[in-house]
């Protein structure tokens, strides 16, 4: 079945307790057993959840691998992926990732004597590079947040398909399964804050990390069974049926992306478009072959001028609402400078790529001619004032 | 007026994500919260005594409504370009809402025969025993609509698309015919949504719709609203707020949730429904399909100009199948679960004779037009190609 049907049906099967088409929310914390020591498929909700275990089900379908586990947040889920390490191993990382990855791997995990190497714009041979004997994961990140750099995942899996003591990761939040399956492309865990598009509606928290193999799931399963962070009921059900209509949102926001990127590159307002989908952009070739239909609704931009413009800017815009987070059906502005990369110092931001007059948009599902008149006023305002 | 819905509004979708709701939430939210209480506090007595003196526009009692459920009205009555929307705990409730607001003992109503079976049984069980009598004329029978009116007519009630025929009224001929005889008129457009259709732009005084179907989308709430006038829907829901049948917070929550992606999802069930339509057109086991988009159908040239899509709904005909041979039909299906109800992200199928006319007599079905061999598919927003896989597996048998 094609992508669209199994979002809507995997994992959302008849309830045969009640014929229910949409299957019940379990808020139960425990599970009624039947006999002393025989343990059925639910005992704890910290250990298994019926409405967790659907969406699971369904994220692990659509992501193609062999089962998933869901968290109470992205970070969470980053974090058991993490935990699969131990004190002397090594993780080497891309450069443009997410601050709360990149704040676990510096803060948290090198606590527990694991070593994390960055690695700028990765590919096959600087990653051979960054490696060593002691390196057990690569954790890649595509297109990458916030200069929407893109990573060609499946060269950098090819690369190390034969090195069963290097698990590759990649965190595909902004590329959804919609776009790109980092499995087919050889990846051996992918890693979702549901909380975007997954979700979609900015109402849930929630994290994923689907596997490829069993073995690789029930060694992570084992870590969250142990540690606790999963996903609650609630926030499944939503996130499940945010899956439904995934395929159409991010499809619908992809074009609106398309379309805002290509008139902001062609304004005399703008310096500069970050956006795979534009023939500029320095991963647009690969974004073409490893996104399938859409280059996703991230996009960022420079405004001329300095760190005030681009304030003035994302201060202004009125159906464009200011706040961290994306993917959701809301579009949304932030200055990286000023919000998501802020515990940056300015030296470090600058020479990452991060200015100071960067803007960047989470495209939602509003209609495409509403959020360009948005920006032109917020332009108009921030470049004359 | 007519070739005004031809093409949506440039906005549509950002009516859908952001219209009713406040651009700054509590607590600077992004989504509003889920308002759970039963009743509402006053910070005094002169609170309460401005409250009602000035009518003053806050809560006081779950009963008169909630702050999720007036988002709700707002965004709906926003997409439908009307004045002002109450929403009910059911489709049935807002249409017996409007009922009971509306009719008096001898009061009479019109209504076009093709509906849905709950709203005859109303009529014609419930209505009658309060004194109002109501008339059934055949669906798009204008003239036998208005020699039905008399001086006690009050109300002029059709659906449109009518279920499950999928006959589309000529909403300026219903309005007209209302407007000359001083009746008002109502329009059940749950099958078309404000996507598609917008009765209100041709002069029709009240849109109702089963709120559970393509506006909450997912199967999983139930919901009634009816649109109009502020004016005239004041008596409304003064009485909704004594019989009580009003939503809850959560359901009201994920109906707003539901409404976000209304813009998309309508697109892909219009394209669905049509995509589907034109296959079991072509197939040679199907007698007849019932599906405006088509130009077979008897009302295609109405709808064409008043709608700018089908929606999801497609009635077809197996050729010589008795019920059960249609019903084996059904069993056959993997994609489609078999339920009543429509217009959900998941496509439903279901036979008419057994899902709501069971209980009939053979004669009342012929009555009705519900024949045996009569399958109702409501597409969901599954890919067209595997809805038609499916089906085509089916009929083959």
């Amino acid at each position: 079945m094609d992508f669209r049907t199994r979002a809507i049906h995997v994992g959302n099967e008849r309830d045969e307790s009640t014929g229910a088409v949409v299957p019940p929310i379990h808020m139960a914390s425990t599970f009624v057993q039947h006999s002393a020591g025989e343990w059925r498929e639910f005992d704890y909700s910290r250990s298994g959840n019926p409405t967790r275990k659907n969406a699971e089900k369904t994220i692990a379908n659509l992501e193609t691998g062999f089962g998933a586990l869901g968290f109470s947040s992205g970070m969470a889920a980053v974090h058991c992926a993490t935990m699969l390490l131990s004190a002397g191993d090594h993780l080497v990382a891309g450069a443009d990732i997410y601050g709360g990855t990149y704040r676990l791997l510096h803060k948290i995990c090198d606590r527990a004597g694991i070593n994390v190497t960055l690695v700028e714009n990765p590919t096959p041979s600087r990653l051979r590079d960054a490696i060593t004997s002691q390196t057990r994961m690569i954790w890649l990140e595509s297109p990458g947040n916030p200069l929407m750099s893109i990573t060609d995942l499946k060269a950098c899996c090819d690369e190390f398909t034969q090195e069963e003591n290097v698990l590759v990761a990649v965190d595909n939040t902004f590329a959804t399964p919609v776009l790109t399956r980092p499995i087919e492309l050889g990846a051996d865990i992918v890693m979702h804050s549901a909380t975007k598009y997954l979700g979609g509606h900015s109402d849930a928290l929630g994290g994923f990390l689907v596997t490829k193999t069993q073995e690789l799931f029930e060694e992570l399963y084992f870590v969250q069974n142990a540690t606790g962070a999963v996903m609650s009921p609630m926030d499944s059900f939503l996130i499940s049926r945010g899956m439904k209509t995934l395929d159409l949102r991010v499809r619908a926001q992809s074009e609106t992306a398309l379309d805002i990127a290509n008139w902001l590159n062609a304004d005399e307002r703008v310096s500069r478009v970050l956006f795979p989908g534009l023939s500029g952009h320095p991963g647009h070739q690969i974004a073409n072959t490893q996104m399938n239909g859409g280059f996703g609704a991230m996009l960022s931009f420079e405004v001329h001028g300095d760190f005030d413009t681009a304030q003035r800017v994302a201060n202004s815009t009125e159906l464009f609402q200011l706040a961290v987070s994306l993917g959701a059906v809301e579009s949304l502005i932030e200055q990286p400078a000023s919000m998501s990369h802020a515990s940056y110092d300015r030296d470090d931001r600058l020479k990452h790529g991060i200015s100071d007059e960067l803007i960047r948009l989470s495209i939602g599902l509003e209609s495409a001619g509403d959020l360009k008149s948005d920006l032109d006023k917020a332009l108009s305002f921030a470049t004359t004032s | 007026m007519q070739n005004q819905r031809k093409d949506l509004p440039t906005g549509a979708s950002t009516i859908s994500v952001h219209a009713g709701e406040s651009h700054h939430k509590p607590m600077d939210s992004i989504t509003d919260p889920i308002v759970l209480a039963s009743t509402y506090t006053f910070e005094n007595t002169q609170a309460v005594i401005d409250f009602i003196e000035q009518k003053l526009p806050r809560e006081e009692y779950g009963r008169y409504g909630n702050p999720n459920e007036r988002i709700v009205e707002r965004k709906l009555a926003a997409l439908e370009g009307g004045e002002e929307a109450i929403v009910y705990s059911s489709g049935m409730a807002a249409i017996v809402g409007v009922f009971m607001a509306k009719l008096s003992a001898g009061d009479e109503v019109v209504f076009f025969d093709e509906c849905y079976h709950r709203s005859r049984e109303f009529c014609a069980k419930h209505l009658s025993r309060f004194g109002v009598k109501t008339h059934q004329v055949p669906a798009c029978d204008y003239a036998a609509m208005e020699s039905a009116i008399n001086e006690n007519t009050k109300l002029l009630v059709s659906e449109s698309p009518t279920n499950p025929h999928l006959s589309c009224v000529d909403l300026e001929q219903f309005a007209a015919i209302g407007k000359r005889n001083n009746v008002e008129t109502l329009i059940d457009a749950t099958l078309a949504t404000p996507y598609n259709l917008k009765p209100l732009d041709y002069g029709v005084d009240y849109v109702l719709h089963s709120a559970t179907k393509y506006l909450a989308g997912h199967n999983d709430l139930l919901a009634g609203v009816i649109i109009g006038s502020s004016e005239q829907l004041e008596d409304i829901r003064y009485l909704r707020g004594i019989m009580g049948a009003v939503n809850s917070p959560h359901n009201m929550y994920l109906l707003q949730r539901g409404l976000k992606t209304f813009d998309v999802r309508m697109r892909q069930h219009n394209q669905n429904g049509m995509a589907i339509a034109e296959f079991l057109e072509s197939h040679p086991k199907v007698e007849k399909v019932y599906y405006p988009g088509l130009s077979s159908h008897r009302d295609h040239s109405i709808a064409s100009k008043q709608m700018c899509g089908f929606g999801g709904l497609v009635t077809f005909l197996i050729k010589g199948a008795d019920w059960r041979e249609t019903a084996d039909v059904i069993d056959r299906i993997k994609i489609a679960k078999i339920a009543p109800s429509l217009g959900g992200v998941e496509s439903l199928i279901e036979q008419p004779l057994v899902i709501s006319y069971f209980e009939c007599t053979p004669e009342e079905r012929v009555q009705y037009g519900i024949p045996d061999n009569m399958i109702r598919m409501s597409c969901g927003i599954e890919d067209s190609d595997d809805l038609i896989a499916d089906l085509k597996q089916a009929i083959d048998g």
